[in-house]
């Protein structure tokens, strides 16, 4: 095991030589790492059904497709994303070559999460490589199976020194934040995203930070609530609840809660059968501490449905809880499990109250028929990204930049702005020395006759 | 002088308050900015006097015909900048509302810095107010009557609790960085940047932190040396080198070495005259402790031309200094006063490894009729910007962002950049509950057949 100031500096020493930076070798990592997903795929699903119970299909579609699209964009795009962007000139700069430069930054570390553990190490890196830079990858010790098969993998296919796999848990991640990078890209909680900045202001390191939060769900009086409830169930209980930007609580007026309740169970049904334990669909806890807190999250809670539990497989029954109070404990953090919390509000203005007074979330999620409705919320909140009449795919636009805002994080990526994130846009103008007469104006002696001019 | 705490509460109850989110007020507010900018410009040039020894021509050139610009700029610009921004979508989302909203972050803290005192205030709290934010501004305490004007025009001018002005040195400034802010703007040295990151961590504050550097100066020997030499004189001694984008230090071949000297040498005699210290347009170093700093600097240099000064009056003349060593302390911190220090290098290779064993800095320029090897340096260096046969005006044009890498800071502004600084680019997705079938795909019972197709 070798020490990681050794693993940093190669990587450093690697970028140095330039070999990271032609569209070429790029694109022949990003091709290469497009093969090691095809060709590793049973893999991959066999390490993500160890660490989360998630089924092949489930986890194909929500781990692999994905990754799948964004190496084929980013190899389609490359040469336009890094092309130098011309800008507008103004009179004094007419005839010079003015333009904002897509250079690499260096060596850039990205920190993985345990709840996607292939996907959210994946895009970023796949945005660091496109930029050009030399990549540490630190996958979650949490989702062990993930991180030991993408410590395993990523060298056989890619440049062993330029993209180092880094293991180990919070000593080690600790080690590894005191090291100098270019860029640090962390997906996680809150509060380890403090000790993260905090690591990366010594070195004047920027950040860029995906957080999470309670992503609230407000479901109007005027909406299709068998089909709004049907999509809120998918987003919800996907991957058991464990999705950053999973609608975290309902937010409805008391005359519509118990339709919304009985639509939930219904499509439960629909989606897990009688019993959800024996359905490959739904997944596991992904270990003792979480299963542990989420449960504590039900006490003194009103069960609407669910809440059977068994800690021995890590399972929680998929569960709604009604008449929630705001002070109750599973309304301070974010639940990130398969807990959903009914609060009754009686106006949208009320709800928007609601959101407003507690930290910025993630994701934010309206339902209503009303357009001018969903327009009010938007408008009336802050959250990182938002979805109207369905929970989850804003996150699926690659168009749309992905990040959170205050507590929920800071700077965004996938796509585009994946590469622009891992990149410096440096400022270039370039002029002759020619026409010097026209200088004339700026240099002493100053006079007002030249400043009129 | 109020409490801090209250000073920023109240913004926040006054930002809570919708007030600053109309582009109508936003536009009103800059318009107020742009009549007290024209209303007491001769207030604010005699500030700029008596804490740099600015010529009135100068100072509005450098301090108030830009921030005129930007006024201008974001007045017109605003209702295109603050639009919704439709995205690309895909077969997914063909029939429904993706865009990106800009929305304003809340709270924003901007540090001004002493050397450019008016304009390094203004132009970020112009895009802040643009971006619909309350702003509390802090200029630098070491310009102190620049600081002292800002205090009182503001008021008097923009919505009081929306955008107060907190005066003080490094005690104030530390007590108000344990606030809460919702953007941070800094503009200093690279030591504060680390203290202002920290401080912003504990809170999950985005900065933008514009710093320093030695931003190095490549002369060729294939350039018309008469043109250069007046250009990067006239950037290197405008404001007495107290420019964040000031050219550092030359480098250049030795054969080149003294007409570079006497290029220099005679321009200073046509802008400054016989006696620079008589010439109105030749400024003072802001305070005794800076002149003492740099004086420091001389020690054991070989002083081409200048050297005189008095400290009383903390002037320093325009100060040459040839074969430089790389190792010598004025080629350790940037300079920032009027020493030009030249260090001499055999070719352009030796020029780019000079450059890349340093810090990444703040601006870089080279001088060459040679096209391919200015677009060489740039390619094989990384710097915030650069300007090629030039120095300084690549910060001019509003359509580049303005900022560092590395050392030299995170982040950029000017222009719609400052605008896009101080917002959240909010992924917004706005979909019907109609054509539920389509989303049969994604819903589980999840078997192999559906992921297939």
């Amino acid at each position: 095991m070798e020490r990681m100031q050794h693993v940093i500096a190669r990587a450093r020493a690697a970028f140095n030589s330039g070999r990271s930076r032609s569209l070429e070798f790029r694109i022949q990592q990003l091709k290469a790492l497009e093969r090691m997903v095809k060709e590793k795929e049973k893999e991959i699903l066999a390490a993500l059904h160890a660490d989360l119970h998630k089924s092949g299909p489930n986890a194909y579609g929500h781990e692999i497709l994905g990754v799948l699209g964004e190496l084929a964009l980013a190899m389609e795009k490359l040469p336009s994303w890094a092309a130098p962007q011309p800008v507008k000139k103004n009179l004094m700069t007419m005839r010079d070559e003015v333009f904002i430069n897509f250079e690499p930054l260096g060596v850039v570390l990205i920190i993985g999460a345990w709840n996607y553990p292939f996907v959210l190490v994946m895009q970023p890196l796949i945005g660091a490589i496109a930029a050009g830079n030399a990549v540490v990858v630190k996958p979650s010790e949490v989702s062990e199976n993930t991180a030991k098969l993408v410590a395993d993998l990523l060298p056989q296919y890619l440049d062993r020194e330029l993209y180092p796999v880094v293991t180990g848990g919070v000593p080690e991640t600790t080690e590894l934040l005191t090291q100098r990078f270019d860029h640090i890209l962390y997906t996680g909680n809150s509060a380890v995203g403090k000790i993260v900045m905090a690591a990366a202001a010594k070195h004047l390191t920027p950040v860029t930070l995906e957080l999470g939060g309670k992503s609230p769900c407000y479901i109007d009086k005027d909406c299709d609530l068998a089909v709004a409830c049907r999509r809120i169930t998918w987003g919800k209980y996907m991957n058991c609840g464990q999705t950053c930007i999973a609608p975290d609580y309902i937010l409805c007026d008391p005359s519509i809660q118990s339709q919304v309740v009985e639509n939930i169970k219904a499509t439960l049904q629909e989606f897990y059968g009688e019993d959800v334990k024996a359905s490959p669909d739904y997944e596991r806890i992904v270990n003792k501490r979480h299963f542990k807190r989420i449960v504590g999250l039900l006490e003194g809670q009103k069960i609407a449905h669910g809440g059977e539990r068994d800690e021995a497989s890590c399972f929680i029954a998929p569960t709604i809880l009604t008449d929630v109070s705001p002070d109750s404990k599973v309304m301070e953090e974010e639940i990130f499990g398969p807990v959903l919390p009914i609060v009754t509000v009686k106006s949208v203005e009320e709800a928007i109250e609601f959101i407003n007074c507690r930290e910025k979330p993630l994701a934010l999620y309206v339902f209503s028929n009303n357009k001018k409705l969903i327009r009010r919320v938007i408008s009336e909140t802050s959250s990182g990204g938002m979805t109207a009449n369905d929970v989850l795919m804003h996150s699926v636009v690659s168009d749309l930049p992905f990040g959170g805002v205050g507590n929920s994080g800071m700077g965004a990526y996938h796509g585009r702005y994946s590469f622009e994130t891992f990149s410096h846009r440096r400022a270039c103008l370039i002029r002759d020395l020619k026409l010097e007469v026209v200088n004339k104006l700026r240099y002493p002696p100053g006079s007002q006759e030249k400043v009129d001019l």
